[in-house]
């Protein structure tokens, strides 16, 4: 018997580590006559870090800025834990964030502005505000960028400190667009590393998309695998097998493991290691993926790897 | 001393001109100094150049109907940022419409009204005042006006500052944070054609985007935190209009005519003196 009230049940109630930050069921968003996505669903837990992996033009962004609420939804629910005062608080980190070398805005400022940049008024400075931000500047081991101009950091720093800036209204889910595109391969690890800490530190739910699976993979507590608007989701190898992506791109995929790296194989002309490799070639969103291409792995994607240099 | 006595001639601060026009340009160059860095930054200097050109035919206008050019320069300049939200002027497609066929027109009207303007009145050098600019011309009434435009300004500015500042560093960060662009490019928009029209009437219409742009983008280069780079832009443009307008009563000793130069020419050349001076600062500051 599983009843609300029930005192004495075996199972004890779930811990606050176990809250979702993040409910989305059967999502359905439609953009210029397109579906985008079609009836996707799955959860992130607080404390927990979400890869939502696919090719370009999965509807991988589609999805993120439909959970943000920049996006109409056609149907189904978005659901995002209440956080702080009851907002309703997503942290959220952008695909290419361009930031001008000449911006006068220090790291500091641009992490401030992540707590208050919704305020009238001008700013006042004051010390427990400077505690604060350097504590998250802490947090993403960004302490001595504190006063350096955002525009003049590496993509690497500049990505630590855009996680802050999400990081500083004090987000119950945070979300990333790519953010490990455009790294170096160090930069990539050391990113993908810093986002697990955090998830399981400050009790976030983390929700990132990638197209390449592997730097998360000693990090990711789940994959979300979008493919043509649909996804698999659950535990990474429960999702990442042959069986599961052959039916969810519904025509024949591989899953190779070496040396404790994945490469997933898609049959087909525009696979993702061709995305990796050239991201011009890569599916449009409104292109029905899987019904229009037969035949077997590309030469390409069983001879590249996974993107990593 | 002689240098001193050269520089500030006797005469000069007992002079209710030159009073006035301190004060007018030190309004001028406060209100510009925050407008100007952020206009820099979201990269809209265009804007700032398209409400200039309408501006001239604000002014223009007003000296056909005899009112004051500071009321023709502001209503054409609003009347401007209207017609950019409205055309979509912010998109780089828009922009280019707006510069070849609104701007063209603007332009070629205040052409019209200042031919009419010299041919119908006795009033000479219309063209200059509105083009050019005369800080010496303006009335000891405009000022209350004057400050009324730049304290609007100012306050509107100072209410969105930071969501102003978080949509010009990165449109996505303030769309993340549910902030919706309209309501804050509009309040800026309007503090922009306000500051437009302010500068117009100091240093003239086609001059106008140099005190708002040259200030804060030399700003730019000295300064690290936004804060900052206001209060460089705006030290920068109260010492280029003060110097400026020292410069233009000292020059009424100068030939060819001994009339006195125009005071926008100071202004400007000193604007762009600090910004080389900045640009060249700001890199070895960098470098270090």
């Amino acid at each position: 018997m599983t009843t609300s009230g029930e005192p004495a049940s075996s199972q004890a109630p779930a811990p606050s580590g176990e809250a979702l930050a993040l409910e989305v069921e059967d999502l359905w968003v439609r953009l210029g006559g397109h579906e985008i996505l079609r009836g996707v669903s799955f959860s992130v837990a607080a404390g927990s870090l979400t890869g939502l992996i696919g090719e370009n033009g999965a509807g991988k962004t589609t999805l993120l800025r439909a959970v943000l609420g920049l996006l109409p939804i056609s149907s189904g629910e978005v659901r995002v834990a209440r956080g702080h005062l009851g907002r309703r608080s997503i942290g959220y980190v952008p695909q290419k964030v361009v930031l001008d070398p000449d911006l006068p805005v220090r790291a500091r400022d641009l992490v401030e502005l992540g707590a208050d940049g919704r305020r009238l008024g001008i700013p006042m400075r004051s010390n427990a505000k400077r505690v604060f931000v350097d504590q998250l500047l802490q947090a993403v081991d960004a302490s001595h960028l504190a006063d350096a101009r955002v525009g003049a950091l590496s993509g690497g720093e500049q990505q630590r400190v855009l996680i802050a800036h999400a990081l500083a209204s004090l987000p119950r889910l945070l979300l990333l667009d790519e953010p490990l595109a455009s790294l170096d391969p160090r930069s990539t690890q050391e990113t993908a590393d810093l986002l697990g800490r955090i998830a399981s530190e400050r009790k976030v739910g983390v929700l990132l998309s990638t197209h390449d699976i592997n730097p998360l993979l000693p990090v990711m507590d789940r994959v979300v695998y979008l493919a043509a608007g649909r996804a698999v989701s659950g535990r990474t190898e429960e999702v990442v097998r042959s069986d599961v992506l052959s039916a969810l791109y519904r025509h024949h995929v591989d899953v190779f493991h070496a040396h404790g790296r994945v490469l997933v194989s898609v049959g087909e002309e525009q696979s993702e290691q061709g995305c990796e490799l050239d991201p011009d070639d890569c599916t449009d969103p409104e292109k029905p993926s899987g019904e229009n291409v037969a035949g077997g792995p590309s030469p390409a994607a069983a001879v590249a790897g996974p993107g990593q240099q | 001393m002689s240098v001193l006595h050269a520089i500030f001639q006797p005469g000069l601060f007992s002079n209710s001109s030159v009073q006035d026009a301190a004060v007018l340009g030190a309004v001028v160059a406060l209100v510009c100094a925050p407008v100007g860095v952020f206009t820099v930054v979201r990269g809209q200097s265009f804007a700032g150049h398209a409400f200039a050109d309408v501006t001239a035919t604000g002014g223009s206008a007003a000296f056909l109907l005899g009112v004051s050019p500071l009321l023709g320069f502001v209503v054409m300049a609003l009347a401007g940022a209207s017609a950019t939200e409205l055309l979509g002027a912010e998109r780089q497609r828009g922009r280019d419409l707006v510069t070849g066929v609104v701007l063209g027109a603007g332009l070629g009207l205040s052409a019209l009204l200042l031919y009419l303007t010299t041919t119908t009145q006795s009033t000479t050098g219309a063209a200059v005042t509105v083009l050019f600019g005369s800080i010496f011309a303006v009335s000891t009434s405009t000022l209350p006006l004057v400050i009324g435009f730049g304290a609007s300004a100012l306050f509107l500015v100072g209410l969105v500052y930071r969501p102003l500042l978080l949509s010009s560093i990165n449109p996505d960060l303030a769309s993340a944070q549910g902030l919706g662009r309209r309501v804050v490019g509009l309040a800026y928009m309007v503090a922009l054609a306000l500051s437009v029209a302010l500068s117009a009437l100091t240093i003239g219409a086609i001059l106008s985007t140099a005190l708002l742009i040259g200030p804060a983008a030399a700003a730019l280069r000295l300064a690290k935190s936004p804060g900052r780079a206001i209060a460089w832009a705006a030290l920068i443009g109260v010492a280029a209009t003060w110097a400026g307008i020292v410069l233009a009563y000292d020059s009424y000793n100068w030939p060819p005519a001994q009339q006195g130069w125009p005071v926008s020419f100071f202004v400007v050349s000193l604007v762009l003196a600090a910004y080389l001076l900045a640009q060249l600062t700001g890199r070895r500051a960098r470098r270090a």
